[in-house]
């Protein structure tokens, strides 16, 4: 009896049938996909994508050179030297580097920067296309800090009761 | 400010006592603090430091005291509370946690929260206590005060708001370094620690207030914000300035020196550093540094590989045969410098030495004998003669233990206990000195002569008589009979000879002088005669051990000035390095083929060098060094060699071979250190014994100044030249003539003229410490190299504009 029941269910393609009904069930109903980088998903005001140094309102670079980023980082991505800055004697970077294959995006030189200098914006799509351009330089970082720094204070005004 | 808890006297008495409950003992007269130390408890503290009076003014150590079964109402601080039999103290009572936590607070009030943009973050002493017994909230909501900075000179950087108000800093420029050049001014809220004047700090020790201060008011301005003290390698190093070999700690951070502090080592420099050995480090990196090989081809010097200079240096010395000759300053280590010897002895020549500075090698030179009485003991004298030398100058850390002698007379001063301290009285040691000029000592001098060079083998030859040497030579004897008898001299020498333990301190200016020999066996007879410890001190780092190697030859370098070799190798020497640098210049020139080889590719070398030699410099390389106690301190490279220099024993290693001298097979430095472990145990070749081979004495004329020609303290080597931050300190005085007023009247030079010496144009200085009779020009500059040595005449005359 087995052996006819196998037979039928082969010979009359049900399974086949069971499938393109689930197929012509969704074929009807709202799609998922989003049609990027036209529309995106919403994303969370803590959302830890690329890095960006700020500034003061003045203009002038919060970063002090601390270096608290650079040895809390678990993933050894930052690299910063500092020296005395040459118009006054401030305590500054003269070179900060973030590896972006290194980083794990973990935000923690976020959270022990003492100056909210390193930040870590809502951005998640960058893409490198020679070989070193993973390095992104002190440079790099302010531009980022300067082009998105509307963004980056919302963000952090909105979850700042929550810090 | 007046106690001095810690001498060296022998622990008289143990006292029982008990701390948390377990029975301690220590020696009796000594503090709470000292006690807990030594039995590795832990009390917070701020102002009191081991080797500094106790101030009792940070009030951090706190503790709960038990006498007699009841507790002492009031909280005493460990470290001014002397230990009595049965206390019982207690450091983690509630009381005392209350105390130290309250203490701890108030401490906290005035400090900025500026930890992240401070040099000392990471390595501070307030922060690390402050995790234990501060409060993570403050309570203050006030305004905190502010406190002006002031430029105490190139090498220590201030942030005064940051002072607790310890005053190690002001205990250590007052009782160590000797110059009183800090204090506290005012009181309450205006109380502020500072120069009185706002002059610089010019203490050769300077750089060790950085150490004693407990938190960021004094850092290391050299080092300022370059890197923090986590990220930083630390490699044990030594100082390679003066024969002292002080122990440090080289900090490197992807390879670079950035800094360097003390290693402990109480039988070399205690805790304490040279601020010539902790800031040299910045003359590693100096813009003439020799990175590449270079050889001249068709008259230009031209970039090659090591494999091509090599064989073109092994080349040149093969054609000059055995007419060769090295020089080698007095730093490199035993392995290169015995490597040298070899290399320059197999082809046939017996011309090397370090001794560059020395003139008279009549007895062969200063023979590279270690101290009679180690450093450490030197401390404990109760009388020195000091001979020719500016102690402070040549080696800091042994004048800091003259000074500490003539301080705290250990014979004298047996109480340990501070209460039977009695201030009224000078316990010190008596030290005597006998100068060219009148050096500024940091300590007070029972006596001191000051005669020209011209002069100081009589001056001697009266102390000689005064101790009844006999002098084993003939034209000695009769010098010494023909001297003058002088009350003075006897009494130094009673005095000498009346102390327990005495000290003949032999120095720069005997070693330099165109008669040294004779000094040196005067010096050596007094020594005897007055039962007295001989310590001439070395020129250059490793002198001792290059002597044991034998890297020095009984004629000595002016046998290679005098004669150019046609082949000559300068082995990281310069022309300052030597006592007549156009000499070393004319020898340089008239080579056939000089081989520099070195860390500095100068203009000088680049214009007379044939080849270049890029080598690495002490802290760079793996090598032996002997100071001055014959402690042999082997070391492995600190930092990364620039660019494609080479240990130097690497060098020597490829190009003995390439020239095919035996000896030079070897694989691995190991294997040098194994050939020359037994000589560096011995003592120095060279040595005569005194009274031998005198030469005749020469007179000088009458009417003519002698030159006094010591070397700058920053200016003893290469690298410390090189060093821009040692360049720009004050004690690193400017090339000029310095003469008295009536010599200066005489020759027409008072009225702010320029003189012009030997042809050289000088500013005068007019100066009350130098003698009639001489000029005092300092040695080591490019601007004085023309004029002529230590004790030779010069020609002076005001310059007509």
């Amino acid at each position: 009896m087995k052996r006819v029941t196998e037979y039928l269910k082969s010979l009359l393609l049900l399974e086949l049938a069971a499938g393109l009904w689930v197929t012509l069930k969704y074929l009807f109903k709202p799609k998922y996909t989003l049609r990027f980088p036209m529309e995106t998903i919403p994303r969370s005001v803590r959302f830890r994508g690329l890095h960006a140094l700020r500034r003061y309102p003045n203009g002038e670079e919060r970063c002090i050179a601390c270096k608290l980023c650079e040895a809390v980082c678990p993933a050894l991505a930052i690299t910063i030297d500092s020296a005395p800055r040459a118009s006054d004697g401030q305590r500054r970077t003269t070179r900060y580097d973030i590896d972006l294959f290194k980083c794990i995006y973990c935000g923690f030189c976020e959270e022990s920067c003492p100056v909210d200098s390193i930040v870590l914006t809502d951005i998640l799509e960058y893409h490198m296309e020679r070989r070193g351009e993973n390095v992104i330089t002190k440079p790099q970082l302010l531009a980022m800090g300067d082009r998105f720094e509307k963004s980056i204070a919302a963000n952090r005004a909105q979850d700042a009761a929550y810090r | 400010m007046s106690a001095q808890p810690k001498d060296t006297a022998p622990p008289v008495e143990m006292v029982e006592f008990e701390v948390d409950g377990h029975p301690v003992s220590a020696p009796k007269g000594s503090m709470i603090i000292q006690a807990t130390d030594a039995a590795k408890i832990p009390v917070p503290r701020f102002c009191y430091h081991e080797k500094l009076p106790i101030a009792a003014n940070c009030r951090q150590c706190m503790v709960e005291v038990e006498m007699g079964g009841k507790l002492v109402p009031k909280p005493q601080p460990a470290c001014a509370t002397p230990i009595a039999p049965g206390m019982k103290v207690f450091t983690r009572s509630p009381n005392a946690m209350k105390w130290q936590r309250n203490t701890m607070e108030f401490l906290l009030i005035n400090h900025p929260l500026d930890c992240p943009i401070c040099d000392q973050g990471g390595e501070c002493e307030l922060q690390d206590i402050s995790m234990g017994y501060g409060r993570s909230v403050t309570r203050f909501t006030e305004r905190k005060r502010t406190v002006t900075d002031e430029n105490i000179g190139p090498l220590v950087a201030t942030e005064m708001t940051r002072c607790i108000h310890c005053t190690r800093c002001v205990r250590f420029v007052g009782e160590i370094a000797g110059t009183y050049e800090m204090g506290d001014m005012s009181r309450g809220d205006s109380h502020v620690i500072g120069t009185y004047i706002g002059r610089t700090i010019e203490s050769e020790l300077s750089g060790n207030v950085i150490d004693v201060c407990p938190v960021g008011a004094l850092t290391d301005k050299v080092f300022q914000f370059k890197a923090r003290a986590w990220e930083l390698i630390a490699k044990p190093s030594i100082g390679y300035h003066d024969a002292l070999g002080s122990n440090l700690w080289l900090h490197t951070k992807r390879g670079q020196a950035l800094r360097a502090v003390p290693r402990d080592n109480e039988a070399i420099n205690e805790c304490w550093l040279s601020d010539r050995d902790r800031y040299s480090h910045q003359g590693l990196y100096a813009d003439d540094r020799a990175e590449k090989p270079l050889i001249r081809k068709g008259g230009e010097l031209v970039e090659v590989g090591w494999d091509e200079a090599i064989a073109f240096v092994a080349d040149g010395l093969k054609k000059a045969g055995s007419d060769i000759g090295a020089l080698v300053a007095p730093m490199t280590s035993c392995e290169e410098g015995a490597l040298l010897a070899q290399l320059v002895r197999g082809l046939g020549s017996d011309r090397i030495d370090h001794r560059l500075r020395v003139q008279d090698f009549s007895d062969g030179g200063p023979s590279g004998a270690t101290f009679e009485m180690s450093v450490e003991d030197v401390a404990r004298v109760s009388a020195a003669l000091i001979i020719g030398s500016n102690v402070r100058h040549e080696m800091p850390l042994l004048n800091h233990r003259l000074r500490h002698a003539s301080r705290h007379d250990a014979s004298k001063h047996p109480a340990s206990n501070p209460a039977h301290y009695d201030i009224s009285e000078v316990h010190g040691a008596k030290i005597f000195a006998i100068n060219p000029v009148r050096f500024e000592y940091n300590f007070e001098l029972a006596g001191e002569k000051v005669f020209a060079p011209q002069d100081f083998v009589d001056a001697m030859l009266c102390t000689a008589k005064a101790a009844g040497v006999q002098g084993d030579d003939r034209a000695l004897a009769e010098a010494i009979a023909a001297a003058d008898d002088k009350e003075d001299a006897r009494q130094w020498v009673a005095a000498l000879r009346d102390a327990p333990s005495s000290v003949v301190v032999v120095g720069d200016a005997v070693t330099q002088h165109p008669q040294a020999s004779w000094l040196r066996v005067l010096a050596r007879a007094i020594a005897e005669a007055t039962n007295s410890a001989y310590n001439e001190l070395p020129s250059g780092a490793n002198a001792v051990g290059l002597a044991r190697v034998g890297a020095q030859s009984s004629s000595g370098a002016k046998a290679i000035f005098d004669h150019a070799p046609k082949a000559l190798i300068t082995w990281q020497t310069g022309s300052q390095d030597a006592s007549v640098p156009a000499a070393y210049d004319k020898a340089r020139e008239n080579a056939e083929f000089y081989v520099y080889a070195g860390a500095f590719a100068c203009d000088g070398v680049k214009r007379t060098a044939d080849a270049v030699l890029p080598l690495g410099l002490p802290p760079e390389i793996d090598g032996t060094w002997v100071n001055v106690d014959g402690i042999v301190q082997a070391l492995a490279a600190g930092s990364a060699l620039p660019g494609e220099a080479r240990p130097g024993w690497k060098v020597l290693r490829a190009l003995g071979a390439a020239l095919g001298v035996a000896g030079f097979d070897f694989v691995d430095l190991k294997d040098v250190h194994a050939r020359i472990a037994g000589d560096l145990s011995g003592q120095g070749t060279g040595d005569r014994g005194p009274g031998q081979r005198l030469p005749a004495r020469t007179t000088a004329p009458e009417g003519v100044l002698a030159r006094v020609a010591t070397v700058g303290i920053y200016r003893t080597d290469a690298v410390v030249r090189r060093a821009k931050a040692l360049q720009a300190h004050p004690l690193n005085r400017a090339p000029a003539l310095r003469i008295c007023a009536d010599d200066a009247r005489a020759l027409g030079l008072l009225g702010g003229v320029k003189a012009d010496v030997d042809g050289v144009t000088l500013p005068v200085v007019i100066d009350a410490a130098v003698p009639k009779g001489c000029a005092w020009i300092e040695a080591g500059f490019a601007a004085t190299a023309a004029l002529p040595p230590h004790g030779a005449a010069l020609s002076i005359k005001a310059v007509t504009a």
